[in-house]
């Protein structure tokens, strides 16, 4: 508890949280505009001021950002400022503006302004999980992120089914948080601090107790929630179905990046930042979640009709390949993980945009709803084409040299040892798997010939995020190395 | 100026993709003028570069974390596949000028999708760089897909997942391999050359040689990962099914060659003790070549659906390649070489005959049907067109296949003699189920008679297209040019083999 209240300098604290607070500010402000002045607006005009408001606010955080290169290692006790963080936090603003410029059209709700500026408040907290090095601060902000998904989640109020999602995602959130902060109070316990580099520094010269096992498996399952790792992905499928497209892109995706972010820092805290880790308990958690969610993510993603609960299923199976990266802990696999979760965000981000405007022309989120698309509107299905593909680990799309980077450095990991290469030849061949139902959708939007062949009209906003997206994912894919002044690969 | 062939194959693609779709005939004008400037570009190194060793053709960092270049290289065997690629490409749109009459045919989507296919395969076949060559060999399988699903007949769908599924899993097992070589020799580069050199354990190439070999293998149609071989090519257009069969099995095998035997050649021969006279994972997979060769030739015996005999016979005839890349002779590697252009020309001629020629004017390929057509008289070109491919596909002197098939056996002879008998077994069945088919489709004395039983006079079929012609003249022009002078592709194709690391013409034996 010292760490956090003494020897904090607050000027520095103020510049580090400055992205937050630029979002608070926001958020407040876009509460202003819309219930004060553009109450009487039609509902349309509201969602789109409101969106653009918000994508200003992330916007003017990214660029505030990226005018200060961070290199300090510690800004404070509590808050990191690395350039690996940066790195995660530009990310997390860049697709939390593209989840509201897809939200511009969106009409499922009718206060447009709360819609926003919960949406920045829960960016908010994925800016403050990813820097946060402090058990406290970790496990405030990501309560902060995760209240404001499960309301965002509720936020089509004439739909039962966002309903029915968003109460098990708070049920099922409630408990895992409940178990997190229960780990967390027994790593306390053993090690006298909150502070992830003192936790490390102490655990380092103990021996593993039954009680530190029971601990790390708390906060696994806490954090196995987050990023929906089998056993603790039950939500998520249902969640990912039920909630307003726009917020299930979000929960993909910024959520993913800042719970992938804390796993890293956390596993730093548990293992120390030495290669060859101290602790094998922690790791052969991580490396049991990762094999059952890439076998199970797979098998189940097969069997699916619905496009949103595949990509549900697909993600867990996303998720189970990045835990391969964390439980490697090296400084390259863990920037191999951060690359990862970008371009998987990324991506996810345009496949759900493109779900929600087929949805919204035929109302359903089956496979064959997305009969016919390559005639109805060309340039939809081919965004959908190189979102799809790049999921499924196709060069030379961005997705495959996630995988690539991911794998490799696994392999040469020396913590990766005698369950490296196994897992990940399993790895590669469940991708080889998961081409099956990406080319199930994909069949629907190339080859079905559909009833309906009318083309299919959208925003021309929507259409620029989507093809921007789909270029973005293709030239990162053809210069990979484009990222690499972010995220250190070597 | 080899590079050129990828990039303009790219180009053509993204700028047809963009095509608006009833602009059939531009298109497909576009499409063929791509694919000439790409055989042009191929034929003028080829005739340039002779009989040089490698020609370096572009080298820059691609992703320099990782050591991975973006590095372009041809020496003669890539030579020889380049130029087999540009002449498969150009009949491949000759043989789908057809395609964007009618309404509906996507020809925009078609094309854009055939000729990403061919930048794909020109890339696999000039990349030094085996992370580059990996990024190429998977582009040419996508679209291998929609080819497939989208303009395919008889279970298309089917087909193509099949397909789609095996490369995958293939290239899956490629993909392991190349990585545990990376992390293993943790020199950080991808060159194949400067990989090459390093000297793996033998304990990891002991595994790493076969996965590797396998994942290329099967995309080879290699037995017993063959099947998707038949059903993918029944399943494909025309177009698709010559490339298919002419230059994506080639990828295959050019895999095993370039990457599998060339990093892990001691992973060839590394068992020291025999398994029922089996004694090394090169006799293993020997083995497997052989009875592909024999399996395609007497499953293609009994076939009755006309593109099934070809279908397995591309199983059969590209065992012998395997088997020539296998015997790591000199004069068997050289052979398979030409084996893979040779088979390249003529498995397209042979789908351009059954599947554009007769197919699209019958509306059938069964055999009993067919019979029953009088074809000879109907279709004489035709007739004449399968003749001259039948025989040159059975291996008659005069046409490349012969020399080929002549070269490999004289190499299995020397590494394996019983493989070898039995192989020239699989030929004289080959030439059983071509004269088969050859007599049932156009030359039987049936009478003709409709599907009621009544007679009726030879039937009236539209003429043979100028398109279907010059792409005919060009295959087997091609064919006959190389069966009567075979020195013009061996004197490039052998001082490249002799290139090629010493320890893999040894099988990693002192």
């Amino acid at each position: 508890m010292n760490s956090l209240v003494n020897g904090v300098n607050y000027g520095n604290l103020f510049a580090v949280t400055l992205p937050e607070t630029i979002l608070e500010i926001v958020s407040l402000l876009v509460l202003v505009v819309d219930l004060g002045w553009l109450r009487k607006s039609a509902q349309s005009t509201r969602m789109a001021a409101a969106c653009v408001l918000g994508v200003l606010g992330c916007l003017s955080s990214v660029l505030w950002l990226s005018a200060h290169p961070q290199t300090a290692s510690l800004a404070t006790d509590a808050l990191a400022a690395t350039p690996l963080v940066a790195a995660a936090q530009i990310g997390i603003l860049i697709l939390t503006a593209l989840v509201l410029l897809l939200s511009v059209k969106a009409e499922f709700s009718r206060n447009p302004g709360e819609y926003a500026a919960i949406v920045l408040l829960s960016a908010t907290g994925m800016l403050l999980v990813t820097a946060a090095r402090d058990l406290l601060i970790i496990f405030v902000a990501l309560e902060l992120l995760s209240l404001s998904l499960y309301v965002l989640t509720a936020f089509a109020k004439s739909s039962a089914q966002s309903a029915e999602s968003a109460l098990k995602y708070y049920l099922f959130g409630g408990m895992s948080a409940a178990m997190m902060l229960f780990g967390f109070s027994y790593l306390y316990g053993l090690t006298g601090s909150t502070n992830l580099s003192e936790i490390a520094t102490a655990l380092a010269s103990q021996s593993i107790s039954p009680l530190l096992v029971v601990a790390l498996v708390l906060v696994a399952a806490g954090l196995g929630f987050k990023i929906a790792a089998v056993p603790f992905h039950l939500w998520a499928p249902d969640t990912y179905q039920g909630a307003p497209t726009q917020i299930a892109a979000l929960i993909a995706s910024g959520s993913k990046v800042a719970s992938f972010s804390v796993l890293i820092a956390l596993t730093d805290g548990v293992l120390g930042s030495q290669p060859y880790g101290q602790n094998p308990p922690w790791i052969m958690v991580l490396v049991w979640m990762a094999f059952a969610s890439i076998v199970l993510g797979n098998l189940a993603a097969l069997v699916q009709t619905s496009v949103r609960r595949l990509l549900a299923y697909s993600a867990i199976a996303h998720a189970g390949y990045m835990l391969l990266g964390i439980a490697a802990h090296t400084p390259q696999s863990s920037a191999s993980v951060l690359y990862y979760t970008l371009t998987y965000a990324l991506t996810i981000i345009g496949a759900f945009g493109v779900i929600s405007i087929v949805e919204r022309s035929t109302g359903s989120d089956k496979l064959d709803a997305f009969a016919g698309l390559s005639r109805r509107n060309p340039l939809l299905a081919g965004s959908m084409l190189i979102f799809l593909l790049s999921l499924a680990g196709i060069p030379p799309l961005v997705g495959f040299w996630a995988k690539f980077n991911l794998f490799a450095s696994v392999l040469r990991s020396p913590t990766a040892g005698h369950w490296g290469l196994p897992l990940v030849a399993l790895a590669l061949g469940a991708s080889a798997i998961s081409l099956f139902y990406y080319l199930q959708v994909l069949k629907r939007v190339y080859v079905v010939k559909s009833a309906q062949t009318e083309p299919l009209l959208i925003s021309f906003v929507e259409l620029a995020t989507l093809v921007i997206i789909a270029l973005a994912v293709a030239l990162l894919g053809v210069f990979p190395s484009a990222l690499s002044g972010w995220i250190p690969l070597g | 100026m080899l590079a050129l062939t990828i990039y303009i194959s790219f180009a053509g693609a993204l700028v047809l993709a963009m095509m608006p779709r009833a602009a059939a005939a531009i298109v497909r004008v576009i499409a063929l003028a791509v694919a000439v400037i790409g055989l042009a570009v191929a034929l003028m190194s080829f005739v340039a570069a002779g009989a040089q060793g490698p020609v370096a053709v572009a080298d820059v960092a691609w992703i320099p974390a990782m050591g991975i270049r973006y590095t372009l290289a041809a020496d003669g065997i890539s030579r020889v596949l380049v130029l087999l690629t540009g002449l498969a490409a150009v009949a491949g749109i000759l043989f789908s000028w057809n395609i964007g009459d009618k309404e509906g045919d996507r020809a925009n989507e078609f094309f854009a999708f055939f000729l990403a296919l061919i930048g794909g395969v020109y890339g696999v076949f000039l990349s030094v760089d085996v992370f580059l060559l990996f990024v190429f060999y998977e582009i040419a399988i996508v679209p291998k897909y929609f080819l497939i699903a989208i303009w395919g007949s008889t279970r298309c769908e089917y087909g193509a997942m099949k397909l789609a599924l095996y490369s995958f899993a293939g290239s899956a097992m490629v993909l392991i391999g190349l990585l545990a070589a990376y992390a293993t020799a943790g020199s950080h580069t991808m060159n194949l050359q400067a990989l090459a050199q390093y000297p793996f354990p033998i304990s990891f190439q002991m595994w790493a040689f076969p996965l590797v070999f396998t994942g290329f293998a099967i995309l080879a149609g290699m037995w017993p990962f063959h099947t998707w071989a038949p059903t993918g090519h029944v399943a494909a257009p025309t177009a698709a099914s010559m490339l298919l069969a002419g230059v994506v099995m080639k990828l295959g095998a050019y895999g095993c060659l370039r990457v599998a035997m060339t990093l892990f050649p001691h992973g060839l021969d590394p068992w020291g003790f025999s398994v029922l006279g089996i004694d090394s994972w090169r006799t293993v997979f020997a083995l497997f070549a052989v009875i592909g060769i024999l399996y395609g030739a007497v499953v293609a015996l009994v076939q009755n659906d006309f593109k099934f005999v070809i279908g397995y016979s591309s199983v059969s005839h590209m065992g012998l390649v395997l088997l020539g890349l296998l015997t790591l002779t000199q004069i068997g590697i050289d052979g398979a070489v030409l084996q893979m252009f040779s088979h390249g020309i003529l498995a397209g001629l042979l789908f351009a005959t059954v599947g554009r020629i007769v197919y699209e004017r019958t509306h059938t390929r069964d055999l009993g049907i067919l019979s029953r057509l009088q074809l000879g008289k109907a279709m004489p070109f035709a007739a004449w067109l399968f003749v001259i491919a039948g025989m040159a596909s059975m291996g008659l002197p005069g046409f490349s296949g012969f020399v080929a098939e002549v070269q490999v056996l004289v190499g299995a002879w020397r590494a394996f003699p019983w493989f070898a008998v039995l192989a020239g077994l699989g030929i004289v069945i080959g030439v059983a189920y071509t004269w088969r088919a050859m007599q049932r489709v156009f030359f039987s004395d049936l009478p003709a008679i409709d599907s009621s039983g009544a007679s009726v006079p030879i039937p009236e079929y539209e003429p043979v297209t100028w398109a279907e012609k010059t792409g005919v003249i060009l295959l087997t022009g091609t064919s006959l040019v190389i069966g009567l002078y075979p020195r013009l592709l061996l004197d490039v194709i052998a001082p490249a083999v002799q290139a090629m690391p010493h320890v893999l013409l040894t099988g990693g034996r002192q």
